[in-house]
């Protein structure tokens, strides 16, 4: 069965592939073909053992529009938040008969080990797990890049993004840092020195400390969230040193090069890393990742499921 | 190999179903081509230029990707996705022509048909073809056939158009069935 | 027991080819030619035969977690090892802090009679880190309490480590020390590194180890006492170590066979089965913790033996437990890394799991060279076999070896315990 559980999983074709395949699904659901009758017959459950409700939600609408039927097995009140381990739940599921498992979980490895284990059958797709990765959000974000800063179809070659903020926690970092660097931009991560992972100097990506510095130098900028919890765990003083030195706001905006877009995964913290004004402003395409999204984990749902024994994932 | 169709033959035959078409839908004012990519679409192309040239009016021509419609998706791995263009105007009440290449088993018209049916109501949806090899697998018939060849179930027909294989013709040889 | 028994065939360590004659519990008799009359003969032509083997780390997980092992089914996995005496870790439950749980550990260790079992006591109450345990009565009672460990925690409170050094030396104890600065190691879950930044797993930095080695070996000079170092993980750690010998400091350390193999490369398939405190480093550390062994800087090898049951390690590898079992793999481990790589020979993998280990331990009866009169406490490995590891036939309760399905040269034909076959 095929997964895809990171984004090392995908060569540079199937990564095309995949941001190729949602122009059209984004066609078909932009026109008057609101549902397709490729997945019809398939069960795919959303397992969701982190809150979520972007990604969750995306993906259910996703499914729904190829005519899947989407069984939900949430964190709250379910058998998971009740102690129910990974394999009893992955036991469960595979006898309900489940074609796919769309799994979010607060530890990182988790999909690897349900592809891994004897438990079930399905495919797995990654929704985000614990600090690893996050691969259908690097995805829609390299669709939503290529939208505005490429003339339409190829790759990002010679494209400037920047990735400001948390990179050490954050699994959409890990998965862009990889997705980008693939499909030939040039990446550079921003953030204070706390807030990268040990060993960065080995990541195919330019690091900075001055935002400043480097912002007019970008296409595209990738705010990301950054926890208030960080704060007690000493990573950084206070959010006002924070938000001085790595914060998006208005006068940073105006630096900007014309064309280049702002861009975060969600939810925000307005006024911690994006300032409410830059947030809404038209260069902005948070509102459109969002809807990019559905189109693009409609794209993995096909390409996973539809065919024969997959094109692209992991074969494990 | 044999050339079953020349480059020549090909034009005539696209020629005699243009006017087909607009003797059996008495003009031109209310259909909207729709050619089923890759070929389908460049020959959907090529009969609105020839309507266009004698009737002086611009047919809506658009693309109809009929991939997620497929019956036979499980049987092999994933194929790319081609564009779906519907024309502005829509397809509601109008007279849709769906234009292939080949017609074989039948089972991409029927998936055309349904993703049809998705899309909105027609007034009638007709079919024209470049060439009908016979062998259907579904109740479904051609409105207007550029050639008819009788072939066996082993042969390939291979249809070349310029716009994507640098020369017109049509080629039936001995092979898998594609 | 009278029983008694010609080894015919073997190899001492020294290379020597010697049939060795048991009787009554002790070696009677070396050489060629000897009297066989109402013993039993084993073959063992190509073996080598060892003092039996001492591991001073092990967790029998008695009292308390009776579902991962027992003293017994310890001791079973020992023998099937070739360990003649094992020392079993005080993170029990409740803790062994006090004469009474000890003296429970060894009364045990008695009954299954298989190996000597020598109870560890903890350095603090509770395993807390804070108040010194009734070290005292633990080294006065039958168990003969030498070597104190928080194992499993680091005792990281400088004013409790000078301590408890201090305190240690009024019976001739040995505080050995789990190097883990907890600071440093909240939530960690592998080593730090690159492969821990690209699977998203908290790192566990080298640092933390290292730092409290420098410390404690400092701490141990100043009080003039003696210092052991647990499961010796890091070349920065080697490295102080060797400083610290070379000024005279008495510190000894000890390495598991585990991290002279694998290396954290191994998380990246995110099985727990590789999940370990302290973890598995990278292929530098594996180096120059081999030549460290090699070169006596890392005195022993000692197991770290740690069962764990299924459902704690078939899961994510946030949720599951540290440890490996090492008792039934650990010699032929050796074999392959330090003898087949030609760093050792059967002499010093004499010293390193025999004779040593019981020095430090003061294991008085155990260690000791084969010679007439010695108690036949004895290993006998045939180096020309290999074997396939089972998880489902080890002699343990539980199966978590990372070694499953894995070939290992040497396998273990006779362990002799007090001049009996095992």
């Amino acid at each position: 069965m095929r997964h895809l559980l990171s984004i090392s999983d995908l060569s540079k074709d199937e990564a095309v592939l995949i941001l190729d395949t949602a122009i059209e699904m984004s066609r078909a659901s932009d026109g008057p073909m609101k549902k397709l009758p490729t997945l019809r017959g398939r069960t795919i459950v959303n397992l969701f053992a982190e809150d979520s409700t972007r990604t969750r939600i995306s993906f259910e609408a996703a499914a729904k529009r190829l005519s899947a039927d989407v069984i939900n097995f949430g964190a709250k009140g379910s058998s998971l938040s009740k102690g129910e381990s990974l394999k009893d739940t992955a036991l469960t599921l595979q006898a309900m008969g489940a074609d796919a498992v769309i799994i979010r979980h607060s530890a990182s490895g988790a999909p690897a080990r349900l592809a891994d284990s004897a438990w079930m059958t399905g495919s797995v797709i990654n929704a985000g797990d614990g600090t690893h990765e996050h691969p259908s959000q690097a995805l829609l974000d390299a669709f939503t890049i290529r939208k505005h800063c490429t003339k339409g179809g190829g790759d990002l070659e010679a494209l400037r993004i920047g990735i400001v903020g948390d990179v050490l926690h954050s699994r959409v970092a890990r998965s862009n840092v990889l997705l980008l660097s693939l499909l030939g931009a040039h990446v550079t991560l921003i953030a204070p020195p706390t807030l990268l992972p040990f060993g960065v100097e080995s990541w195919p990506v330019d690091i900075s400390y001055d935002f400043d510095s480097v912002l007019p130098t970008l296409d595209a900028v990738m705010m990301l969230r950054v926890q208030q919890e960080r704060m007690s765990d000493l990573f950084f003083p206070n959010a006002r040193e924070y938000s001085r030195y790595f914060g998006l706001n208005r006068d940073r905006m105006h630096t900007m090069k014309s064309n280049s877009i702002v861009m975060h995964p969600g939810p925000m913290n307005r006024g911690l890393e994006i300032t409410a004004d830059v947030a809404d402003s038209a260069r902005s395409v948070i509102v459109e990742q969002v809807s990019n999204g559905v189109s693009v984990r409609m794209a993995i749902l096909y390409l996973l499921l539809a065919g024969a024994p997959s094109e692209i994932g992991a074969n494990i | 190999m044999s050339a079953a169709l020349s480059a020549q033959e090909i034009t005539r035959a696209l020629t005699r179903i243009s006017h087909e078409i607009l003797e059996k839908n008495s003009g031109s004012s209310n259909l909207t081509l729709l050619g089923i990519p890759t070929r389908g679409a460049h020959i959907a192309s090529r009969i609105a230029k020839i309507i266009n040239s004698i009737e002086s009016t611009d047919v809506p021509v658009g693309t109809l990707d009929i991939t997620l419609h497929r019956d036979d998706l499980r049987m092999r791995p994933p194929r790319a996705l081609m564009p779906t263009v519907i024309p502005p105007a829509g397809i509601d009440g109008r007279d849709v022509i769906l234009i292939d290449d080949v017609l074989f088993s039948g089972r991409t018209i029927r998936a055309a048909l349904d993703a049809l049916g998705e899309i909105g109501r027609p007034k009638s949806v007709q079919l024209a073809i470049l060439v009908d090899r016979g062998h259907r697998e579904l109740p479904i018939r051609a409105d207007f056939v550029g050639k008819n060849i009788p072939t066996a179930r082993t042969q390939n027909v291979k249809v070349n158009l310029s716009e994507t294989d640098g020369a017109d013709e049509v080629l039936v040889s001995e092979g898998e069935n594609k | 027991m009278t029983q008694s028994y010609i080894l015919k065939g073997g190899l001492l360590p020294n290379g020597t080819k010697s049939d060795i004659a048991i009787r009554d519990g002790l070696i009677s008799a070396i050489g060629t030619s000897l009297d066989a009359s109402g013993s039993e003969i084993f073959d063992i032509s190509n073996c080598v035969v060892l003092p039996g083997l001492v591991d001073l780390h092990t967790h029998l997980r008695e009292p308390g977690r009776e579902d991962s092992e027992t003293v017994l089914s310890g001791s079973r996995a020992a023998v099937r090892g070739g360990f003649t005496a094992i020392s079993a870790m005080a993170n029990t439950s409740p803790v062994a802090d006090t004469a009474g749980v000890v003296e429970q550990v060894f009364r045990l260790g008695q009954e299954a009679g298989l190996c000597d079992v020598f109870p560890v006591g903890a350095v603090t109450q509770g395993l807390e880190g804070e108040k010194l345990s009734e070290m005292g009565a633990m080294a006065n009672s039958i168990a003969k309490v030498r070597v104190f460990s928080d194992d499993g925690h680091c005792v990281s409170d400088p004013l409790v480590m000078r301590r408890a050094l201090e305190y240690v030396k009024q019976f001739g104890g040995v505080i050995a020390q789990h190097a883990q600065e907890p600071r440093l190691t909240v939530g960690s879950q592998m080593n730090e590194g690159i492969i821990s930044a690209k699977l998203g797993l908290k790192g566990w930095p080298a640092i933390a180890e290292e730092s409290i080695i420098a410390r404690d070996v400092l701490l141990a000079e100043h009080v003039s006492s003696r210092l052991h170092i647990c499961h010796v993980t890091t070349a920065g750690g080697v490295e102080i170590i060797r400083w610290a010998k070379a000024r005279g400091i008495d510190v000894t350390a000890e390495v598991t066979p585990h991290h002279l193999l694998l290396t954290d490369d191994l998380a990246t398939s995110y099985d727990p089965i590789y999940k370990v405190n302290p973890p598995l480093r990278t292929q530098k550390d594996v180096t120059a913790l081999r030549e460290a062994l090699a070169e006596g800087i890392i005195d022993i090898v000692a197991t770290d033996h740690a069962p764990h049951p299924a459902e704690t390690k078939e899961c994510e590898w946030q949720e599951a437990s540290f440890g490996m079992l090492g008792l039934e793999t650990a010699l032929s481990i050796v074999m392959q890394t330090m003898i087949e790589t030609g760093l050792m020979n059967w002499e010093e993998v004499a010293d390193r799991l025999s004779i040593a280990p019981a020095r430090i331990g003061g294991y008085s009866d155990h260690g000791q060279e084969i010679a007439v009169g010695k108690i036949a406490h004895l290993c006998v490995i045939n180096p020309t076999a290999s074997w396939r590891v089972d998880r489902d036939l080890v002699a343990s309760r539980s199966r978590n070896t990372p070694f499953h399905g894995m070939e290992f040269p040497g396998v273990v034909k006779h362990t002799f315990f007090k001049g009996v076959k095992r």
